[in-house]
């Protein structure tokens, strides 16, 4: 059966050749983290290059003091207030806007291309538009309303698309046959349809959840007199750079990688219990 | 007679009674009509999309409308006033000295116009490399990996970086490029050259790897999806007409994942023409981006100015994503 034959051995060696390729890749995506990793435990004298001068938690510990880039504490807390609010908004957005979308409606074209919207138009146009508008206004931006509103805008079309994905395979006659043994709407919407898209509405509120906590450019102009993270990290990198950065940094990635990861096995428990 | 028909005909006799037993009397044949044919089952689809839509005009459709109207405006020197007046239209294509044929720079455009295209010459320098890189990648993971879950998997190892702080994987290309940076040390390592060379940081190639590295994934999620979704039987049917391996790609996965191409760089060319912040950690700022002229001149609080150039900005994306989808009709395709 498993005859090497010249077609076979071909096959093998142009998959090697990919895995190769994608082994690169990863380098090429994750490297620059791993040496800012790296580099965080700096010695004492060191800069932000190679070599290193001996090993440190100088950078770390400087992170968590007072005199660090800021109040890093009270950004953190902030951004991640934001970053929540933001998940639980685009959640229930995108999953209020799929449910519209399973029928027909007039301008359904237009609500599409308007969420959509949302991701083409650079963060830096929505921030200079709110900002000089509020301006005018006489209102003072804030990280609460203004940064998060843009930040919706942002995070929205990627739940959107979500939530459309799940109901493209989602079975209607399980509500079909609820309503026919007298079901009201919401009796059907809690019973049957909100534990079958409960693993989408979690990835939906992933987007939402990552892309708020590290985003920079739809906060910039709109946060008013109080920073986010990213506020602060950009604030620490137009000042001189030091290693203090790749400990914030590092600190920064780490926290993005468990949160997915939580996101990951919180979206796979769902997804066995809904099956 | 269809189901239809038995209910149309049941809903003209509003005392024929349907239960079970004889004449018992069961739900009214018409309420059944009117609940299973006239309203659509659901929430109404007003208080559905009420809110988002609210949410968008206020936050999408309001800023985007203000720049449009304060790009008429008057700049006071820290504020603007209400007008209507081209002046900053003007200021942002003729330059001191444009069109005169005394001055050296005659048929110069003006900085902010060359900045608009330099921005744009990095975008297509960007889009063309990020496809070469993610196109083998996509199709490695779509076509090679035969398992779904290794293909769920891999796939998402890719994908992790762009849920992580783009600031931060700006801010991670220093240690790679500074003249005692790792690429430096590799290439003295192998014995490619003697000395350091300072051009990888602050320059115009620091600056395309680091956005190559910060946007690529957006263009492997969409060709990977285009060529998870091609039917497999297609390509075994070519391979029996003897089609060779180069041929079934040309005729066969190319076309089919063109959609998926055409809506990576997409992604890509937005992200990248609004792109401010990498260019002054890994580029210095020793070049600016419309998007940092946008920022610098609302910080000096000449707003209208500012507007003038986002205007310019989303005209030219406007024109690079219809260029795209003229080459490539994505509706059609989906």
């Amino acid at each position: 059966m498993a005859r090497s034959t010249p077609e076979r051995r071909r096959k093998t060696r142009i998959k090697a050749g990919f895995s190769v390729y994608y082994a690169i890749f990863l380098i090429f995506v994750y490297g620059p983290m791993f040496a800012m990793f790296t580099l965080s435990f700096q010695g004492p004298r060191g800069g932000v290059t190679f070599p290193m001068r001996g090993l440190s938690f100088v950078w770390w510990a400087r992170l968590a003091g007072p005199s660090a880039v800021g109040d890093i504490k009270s950004s953190l807390v902030r951004s991640l207030i934001l970053a929540v609010i933001v998940m639980v908004i685009t959640a229930i957005f995108a999953t209020m806007l799929a449910m519209a979308f399973r029928k027909k409606f007039h301008g359904s074209g237009v609500l599409f291309y308007a969420v959509m919207a949302g991701l083409m138009v650079p963060g830096v146009l929505l921030s200079l538009g709110l900002a000089s508008l509020l301006r005018v206004i006489g209102i003072p931006p804030g990280w609460w309303y203004s940064a998060l509103g843009v930040h919706v805008v942002w995070t929205l079309p990627f739940g959107f698309l979500v939530m459309m994905a799940v109901f493209n395979r989602f079975d209607a006659r399980l509500e079909e046959a609820a309503r026919d043994m007298g079901a009201d709407e919401w009796t059907v919407f809690k019973e049957v349809t909100l534990p079958l898209i409960t693993p989408g509405i979690v990835a939906a509120g992933l987007f939402g959840f990552t892309l708020s906590y590290d985003e920079f450019a739809r906060t910039t102009l709109l946060a008013g007199a109080q920073n986010t993270l990213p506020l602060d990290i950009n604030a620490a990198m137009t000042q001189r750079v030091q290693p203090t950065i790749f400990a914030l940094g590092t600190a920064s990635t780490l926290f993005s990688l468990l949160m997915i990861g939580l996101f990951i096995v919180v979206y796979t428990i769902l997804y066995r219990r809904s099956r | 007679m269809t189901t239809v028909e038995t209910y149309a005909k049941l809903a003209n006799n509003p005392r024929a009674s349907r239960g079970l037993i004889g004449g018992a009397p069961a739900v009214r044949a018409e309420d059944e009509v009117k609940r299973k044919y006239r309203r659509e089952p659901g929430f109404p689809v007003p208080i559905l999309i009420a809110p988002a839509t609210l949410w968008l005009v206020i936050f999408l459709f309001l800023p985007l409308l203000s720049i449009f109207i304060f790009s008429f405006w008057k700049a006071t020197g820290h504020g603007m006033v209400p007008a209507f007046s081209f002046e900053h239209y003007r200021a942002f294509f003729v330059s001191e000295g444009f069109f005169d044929p005394k001055n050296a720079d005659f048929l110069t455009p003006s900085v902010f116009i060359r900045t608009l295209w330099t921005t744009f010459r990095f975008t297509i320098t960007v889009m063309a490399i990020c496809l070469l890189l993610a196109y083998p990648l996509a199709y490695f993971l779509s076509m090679q990996v035969e398992d779904f879950k290794w293909q769920l998997a891999l796939f998402l190892l890719a994908m992790v970086p762009f849920w992580t702080s783009y600031l931060i994987r700006a801010v991670a290309w220093l240690p790679m490029l500074g003249r005692h940076g790792l690429i430096n040390e590799f290439l003295i390592n192998i014995g490619a050259i003697d000395e350091p060379v300072s051009f990888f940081l602050y320059s115009e190639f620091s600056y395309t790897m680091a956005l190559v590295q910060l946007y690529v994934v957006l263009a492997v999620g969409p060709i990977f999806f285009s060529l998870a979704k091609i039917d497999r039987t297609l390509i075994e049917a070519a391979r029996d007409m003897g089609a060779t391996p180069f041929q079934i790609f040309r005729e066969i996965i190319l076309p089919l994942s063109l959609p998926g191409i055409a809506i990576g760089m997409i992604f890509v060319f937005v992200m990248v023409m609004g792109e401010f912040a990498t260019a002054v950690v890994v580029y210095g700022g020793k070049t600016s981006t419309t998007g940092t002229v946008i920022l610098n001149y609302y910080v000096i609080a000449n707003y209208p100015f500012a507007a003038v150039n986002a205007i310019m900005l989303m005209l030219a994306m406007m024109i690079g994503v219809g260029v795209i989808l003229r080459v490539v009709d994505i509706r059609k395709e989906l």
